[in-house]
């Protein structure tokens, strides 16, 4: 694909208001694996740490931390496995997530500290606040509270047929691997793909996400995200088994969950999530925004996640 | 990458990991019209050396896999081992030999479960033995727990791999709905054969045993009726 002549294609050339580059960079080893980690605020700040979602990566916090650290956070957030500035790996699973988020925490504090931690994420940080409760002492979980997923209509035979088309599917994905490349294009061309699953979001914040979510090779922009990596997919895990982690939580728990449909969220409707919510905590729903709430209303989850940590 | 008659397997291309395919017959000994049998070994354990006694019988040439973290296959840094990872393992196999017979020892037996409900038309019947890991993490999560283990210790096989492979979640409905899948789709009036010499029954296999289409024989039974196939 050409590059557009008309536009100016360079990192530099783009810009959002309130997005700061982080103040500080550094690479944790998580069993060998180099996991990238951007921090915000004063070093000596008390600590938190945040967890952003699948596809995405530490710097979609590039407007909310920055928040969160100017009123005297130490924000740390990491890029998990195959996502943003860490390395690709040969295996990827929500198992060795946490075990890599374990790995961050341990240069942090080996006190209990507070977890921010969006979609996919929050799933990841219900489990390690569940497993090791003596690391995490607030939760703060960002649409990441899947309810049970909607079962369509449909016959069995149907469901055999869709369900071996994505199996097969999946295998031809992985048999290409190994000469797979993202698609270079543009900075609006990566913006505008993006936005095919993020209806919501403004391109000018698609385009900054693009200049710190892709490199520059010399055909193009590319999403740094690993190849193999793949929307959907399938297995074994089942979304009420987060709804059992959620409510094991002896810890204060902040739920915060954008109300608007969005593709790429779990779509969660309230009501099923609060019979779940343990002793005490919070539920709150944000009506004007869908899954990336803290994108779409970075001053309302900023102030709602200060208020909560007191 | 021609197999080697000096035991030098096989390498497939399995994203980032190098898999050791070995062949146990030899080249020229085994009629090639022949459907060949692909074994896929138990948790920790690696291909056989030679073909086994209860395979002695198969007709067509004999195969074995080595998975993802084991035997001379890549060992990656940092697990983040699945089932599902290890069906695409299998998937690598048949790719390079095209329909096979499979035959699972404990853990390669879930994964030949999974693999001939996800390529029906290249699973020409699939053997559940037991063996290591057949159980897997159960059917639901337990108490949660973070698997982190010193660095430098021996292997292969992948430490990371005995750790999370004896803890993946096999929920019985999922496990059924390959074996669905198996049924409706594989050209075999038995697509799946669970192995009596198999007693232990965790969950999913029991799930799996009630299915349609699947059956129970012994090793030798089950093989011989995938050879007439």
């Amino acid at each position: 694909m050409a590059l557009d002549e008309r536009a100016p294609d360079d990192a530099e050339s783009v810009s959002y208001p309130g997005a700061r580059p982080p103040d500080r960079r550094r690479t944790v080893q998580s069993h060998g694996v180099a996991i990238a980690v951007h921090e915000w605020g004063d070093e000596a700040d008390p600590p938190l740490l945040f967890t952003h979602g699948g596809f995405d990566f530490a710097r979609t916090f590039s407007v909310f931390a920055p928040m969160v650290a100017a009123a005297g956070w130490r924000v740390v957030a990491w890029d998990q496995r195959g996502h943003g500035d860490s390395e690709h790996t040969s295996l990827y699973s929500w198992d060795a997530d946490v075990r890599d988020a374990l790995a961050v925490m341990d240069t942090i504090s080996s006190r209990p500290v507070p977890v921010v931690a969006h979609s996919k994420g929050g799933n990841l940080m219900l489990h390690l606040a569940d497993a090791c409760p003596h690391r995490v002492s607030h939760v703060v979980n960002i649409d990441g509270l899947p309810s049970r997923r909607p079962q369509p209509d449909v016959a069995d035979h149907e469901r055999t047929r869709m369900r071996a088309g994505e199996l097969s599917s999946w295998l031809d994905h992985r048999r290409g691997l190994a000469s797979a490349l993202r698609r270079p294009g543009t900075i609006d061309d990566l913006a505008r793909r993006r936005a095919r699953m993020n209806p919501r979001l403004p391109m000018d914040w698609l385009r900054y996400l693009v200049t710190v979510g892709a490199r520059r090779d010399e055909d193009g922009w590319r999403w740094k995200i690993d190849p193999s990596l793949r929307m959907g997919g399938f297995g074994p895990w089942r979304p009420e088994w987060a709804m059992s982690r959620l409510s094991a939580l002896g810890m204060p728990v902040l739920g915060i969950l954008g109300v608007q449909p969005e593709v790429m969220g779990w779509n969660t409707d309230p009501a099923d999530v609060a019979p779940f919510m343990p002793p005490g905590g919070r539920l709150v729903t944000v009506e004007e925004a869908g899954h990336f709430v803290h994108i779409e209303a970075p001053e309302r989850v900023a102030a709602l996640t200060l208020e909560f940590l007191g | 990458m021609a197999p080697g008659a000096d035991g030098e397997p096989t390498w497939l291309v399995h994203g980032k990991v190098r898999l050791a395919l070995h062949r146990l017959t030899a080249e020229a000994g085994a009629g090639r019209a022949d459907t060949p049998l692909l074994i896929l070994h138990g948790l920790g354990e690696q291909s056989p050396p030679a073909v086994p006694a209860w395979a002695a019988a198969w007709p067509g040439p004999v195969h074995a896999l080595d998975f993802t973290g084991h035997g001379g296959s890549t060992v990656p840094r940092g697990g983040g081992y699945t089932a599902e990872a290890l069906m695409g393992d299998a998937d690598a196999a048949l790719a390079h030999l095209g329909p096979c017979t499979v035959l699972g020892r404990g853990l390669g037996a879930y994964v030949a479960l999974l693999i001939a409900g996800a390529r029906p038309h290249l699973v020409r019947g699939a053997v559940l033995a037991d063996g290591p890991g057949l159980a897997g993490g159960g059917p639901a999560p337990g108490s949660p727990h973070v698997v982190q283990l010193a660095p430098d210790l021996p292997g292969p096989p992948d430490p990371l791999a005995l750790a999370e492979l004896s803890r993946d979640l096999r929920p019985p409905d999922y496990a059924v709905s390959f074996a669905w899948q198996a049924a409706n789709l594989s050209e075999l009036a038995v697509p799946i054969t669970i192995s009596v010499a198999a007693l232990i029954r965790p969950e999913w296999l029991a799930a799996v045993a009630e299915t349609p289409a699947v059956q129970e024989r012994s090793l030798t039974e089950a093989l011989a009726a995938y050879a007439e196939d």
